[in-house]
């Protein structure tokens, strides 16, 4: 059975009621890890019910769909600024993309270089905790100190510490202007030099990704600036300059072929078509890589190569072959026996642990939000 | 974003209910100190009633009150040595940057040991190719920026106290700063802290990578005021600095046309750095003090742009075209390094001009910017309820508004009437979906109007946080919860 709340109240209530665990649900498109317990989505909890233009932001709640989303802001040339990754065709999910979903994970895209993460846009949260007890933190304002910010406590807790019923973004004007500049074979500590050159110049970088497998095989660099057009024109002309002291470099400015290039990024698409384990992983971008050398797989470079996706056979144990390094790895795709085995979740040190433990037993007492999921 | 405190009073301070001492704290002070000294050097405890005074107060002066002991640690495992000791005794500590604090973060209690942080003040980092550096807590804030100006790299938030506040501060603040329409606040900002718990346990959280892998503890430290730990080293994003920047000054005849102007200019499509209000009070008062030259009207925008040439023009176009729309009595472009100075002078020296001609009170919400109009209308009609004028002076991009009540300390009532007024302000900034505080933080200032914006049930979501990490309530205790609501906690009751 599932529960469809549709009101807070009612899921207030479903939680108060609840002995057993539940597994909280957005779209359910992006399962991190095992479903354990009852069902419970946050589906019918959807709308949009506050937009102010003028004010950069929108409230909505948790289960509206991020097209819903994407579709209003739209029509005012505005847009979510993280640039949340779609996991359909990576994991090969259906349903909607949820608001609340990406916000309980904390999903960011390309744009997270310049832009900030999502748990950066997020202004305010509403959810009910393990006990059912209804919480608002932050609110609809940019600049807002009132108390903790549970806010980034929440974005990133998947569901581990109460279920969000609705969230307050902070938008974007979108981008009336893209190009990209392509620079090709490059390896990889070449590449993210580049990158490194590219973000560390006055030209505003909103992507700056290394595909060792670009097109046709050819290691493909790219970087991506968005804008206004004369502005966009200007600062083309100049990272053209820039990377040519790299490698053979091309610009594109096609907004729809530029726009696809990065989708193709953010989704993590040239992985979604092959068999095997799917690891993110958090690094010092200049150690990026030695990180992907030793993961001896297939690589993405996302965020100047402060992101890696890395494709691995099934069952690999990434983190001991990798050893220490400062960042994280994360296990997106494997089979519930993998995930289970190596644990999604890059284990913490024994102080932050405890702390992590300590909020949950505090938020969550009963153990009953997607218990055991983040340790 | 004030140079002077809350209330400026020439004179005295007055109370600020504050909890009992903890029992016996008091009188085991030398046992307590003897302790201190025995893991510190001897100029680094500070004991002596003469010299704890430095230590009475932050930058709300009106409050006052020397502490037990003040102890300046050179290294993270002085800090931990201290909080050991603190803990195993039962001592309140209250962690101090640099006693910048609009709102009592750093007022001490007479049973704390105020934690000071000024000596740790190193780069330890440098690292242009990641973007970032690493500095110890006691570092400036300007001098963050200092250290990689010379690589054209800054480090973005800049709180107007940036050449005294420690970052130290700017993290258990969450500090903002004139520029986070488009770079943020402290907390887009940083990347990882080292941090000592109250136990004197040394944690790292973050670092030179991207996001959290577990729950993002260091987004909720960030912002807590000196409540959940003492950090002690900072990784911190830099930039690196734009071609140029340049501002344009547009007057309005109302307030309600300037805030329409500043709705449209972000629904246009533009992204300014900064987009700075001032009103009618406000404007005579710089003008009478620094002599910028504006023109008398009733709403002044200042807008800023950054980029290269083009890339100016091509925003200030658009902007100029929408301000012109709005039928600007004064349009100013300043077309050279010296006018656009003139420009920022007088909104620099707002706070300084208030401070020559009255006592003021500097209050710090934020409103939707849609709310703008509404609520510099309401704040007039309160003004004339009360009888005490309000100067308005705000980041208008963002909505962190700063009315500055101006009174007379030395007429009785006065100082009771603007502390009613600034709190029917607050409570109207809440009211249409803003907050108490937008860059100041709570402290003791605003601890007791936190009901306003937050439930109870809000609020013990809060204090279960410090719960975990402070579970004796020992770190910064009176501060940023109703007494009220904390005192079973502060009790050991729960």
């Amino acid at each position: 059975m599932t529960l469809i709340p549709e009101t807070e109240t009612a899921l207030a209530e479903a939680i108060r009621e609840t002995k057993t665990p539940l597994a909280v649900r957005g779209g359910g498109t992006r399962q991190i890890g095992p479903a354990v317990g009852e069902l419970l989505s946050v589906k019918a909890m959807s709308g949009i019910s506050t937009y102010e233009p003028g004010a950069l932001t929108l409230v909505a709640a948790a289960g509206t769909p991020i097209e819903e989303i994407d579709a209003a802001l739209a029509v005012d040339h505005q847009q979510l600024s993280f640039e949340p990754m779609d996991a359909r065709k990576l994991l090969g999910s259906k349903g909607l993309p949820t608001i609340g979903g990406a916000v309980a994970a904390n999903i960011s895209g390309p744009r997270r270089i310049q832009a900030g993460a999502c748990r950066d846009s997020v202004l305010g949260v509403r959810f009910v905790d393990g006990t059912g007890a209804v919480v608002k933190n932050g609110g609809r304002v940019m600049k807002n100190v009132t108390g903790y910010d549970l806010v980034k406590l929440m974005a990133g807790s998947y569901g581990t510490l109460g279920v969000l019923t609705e969230v307050a973004i902070k938008v974007l004007p979108a981008t009336a202007s893209r190009a990209s500049i392509e620079i090709a074979g490059l390896s990889d500590h070449d590449a993210v030099r580049a990158m490194a050159k590219a973000v560390g110049s006055p030209f505003d970088l909103t992507g700056a990704a290394h595909l060792p497998h670009g097109a046709n095989g050819v290691p493909t660099t790219v970087l991506r600036i968005e804008g206004l057009d004369a502005s966009v024109s200007y600062r083309a002309e100049k990272l053209v300059e820039l990377a040519q002291g790299f490698g053979d470099t091309t610009l594109e400015r096609d907004p729809e072929k530029v726009a696809d290039t990065w989708r193709a990024i953010r989704d993590v698409e040239p992985f979604s078509e092959i068999l095997g384990d799917v690891w993110r992983l958090s690094v010092r971008p200049s150690q990026a890589p030695d990180i992907a050398a030793r993961a001896a797989g297939q690589v993405i470079y996302d965020w100047a190569g402060g992101l890696i996706w890395v494709l691995v056979p099934e069952g690999t144990d990434l983190r001991a072959r990798l050893g220490q390094f400062g960042g994280y790895a994360t296990l997106v795709r494997a089979s519930p026996e993998t995930k289970s085995n190596l644990g999604v979740f890059h284990p913490e040190p024994g102080p932050l642990a405890a702390i992590a433990t300590g909020l949950r037993d505090k938020f969550d007492p009963n153990h009953i939000l997607n218990p055991g999921l983040m340790g | 974003m004030c140079e002077i405190g809350y209330i400026f009073l020439p004179k005295g301070g007055f109370e600020v209910q504050m909890p009992e001492p903890r029992s016996g704290v008091l009188t085991r002070k030398a046992e307590i100190v003897r302790r201190l000294r025995a893991v510190l050097p001897p100029d680094a405890v500070i004991d002596d009633t003469a010299e704890t005074r430095a230590y009475e107060c932050d930058a709300l002066t009106a409050y006052r009150c020397p502490p037990l002991a003040a102890v300046l640690p050179s290294s993270t495992e002085e800090v931990a040595a201290v909080l050991r000791i603190c803990h195993e005794e039962g001592v309140p500590v209250v962690p101090r940057g640099a006693g910048t604090s609009l709102a009592g973060g750093a007022l001490p209690t007479e049973d704390c040991v105020i934690l000071g942080l000024m000596r740790m003040n190193d780069v330890l980092e440098i690292d242009l190719d990641d973007r970032i550096v690493r500095v110890e807590a006691g570092r400036t804030n300007l001098s963050v920026s200092g250290a990689v100006e010379g690589d054209d790299f800054f480090y973005a938030p800049d709180p107007s106290s940036q050449l005294a506040c420690a970052i130290g501060g700017n993290i258990a603040m969450n500090s903002g700063g004139a520029h986070c329409l488009k770079y943020g606040v402290t907390t887009n900002n940083l990347l990882g802290v080292k941090m000592v718990t109250m136990t004197g346990e040394i944690v790292e959280i973050g670092g030179a990578h991207l996001d959290a892998s577990g729950l993002d503890l260091l987004g909720v430290i960030c912002g807590s005021e000196g409540q959940l730990g003492v950090v002690t080293e900072a990784t911190l994003r830099i930039l690196r600095k734009p071609e140029g920047a340049r501002p344009v000054l547009i007057a309005y005849s109302s307030n309600e046309v300037a805030g329409a102007c500043v709705s449209d200019i972000i629904k246009a499509g533009v992204l300014p750095v900064a987009i700075e209000f001032m009103d009618r009070p406000c404007i005579r008062a710089c003008e009478a003090f620094a002599q910028a030259g504006y023109p008398d009207c009733e709403a002044l925008l200042i807008v800023e742009v950054e980029g290269s040439e083009a890339e100016i023009e091509e925003q200030l176009g658009l902007i100029l075209q929408i301000a012109r729309a709005h039928n600007p009595l004064e349009l100013r472009e300043a077309t050279s390094e010296d006018e656009a100075k003139r420009i920022w002078l007088g909104r620099k020296s707002a706070f300084g001009a208030m401070g020559q001609i009255n006592d003021y009170m500097c209050l710090d919400g934020t409103i939707p910017v849609s709310e703008l109009p509404l609520v510099l209308r309401r704040i007039e009609e309160l003004s004339a309820q009360y009888g005490l004028e309000v100067a308005n002076v705000f980041h208008a991009g963002d909505g962190n508004m700063h009315p500055l009540i101006l009174f007379d300390a030395n007429t009785p009532g006065q100082l009771e009437t603007c502390e009613e007024l600034g709190a029917e302000i607050l409570k109207l900034c809440v009211e249409v979906g803003g907050c108490l505080t937008g860059e100041h933080g709570v402290g003791v200032e605003k601890r007791d109007l936190m009901g306003f914006q937050y439930t109870p049930v809000d609020l013990e979501a809060q204090m279960r946080i410090k719960d975990v990490f402070d579970p004796q309530w020992l770190l910064n205790p009176a501060k940023v919860f109703p007494l009220d609501a904390s005192a079973p906690r502060r009790a050991g009751a729960v």
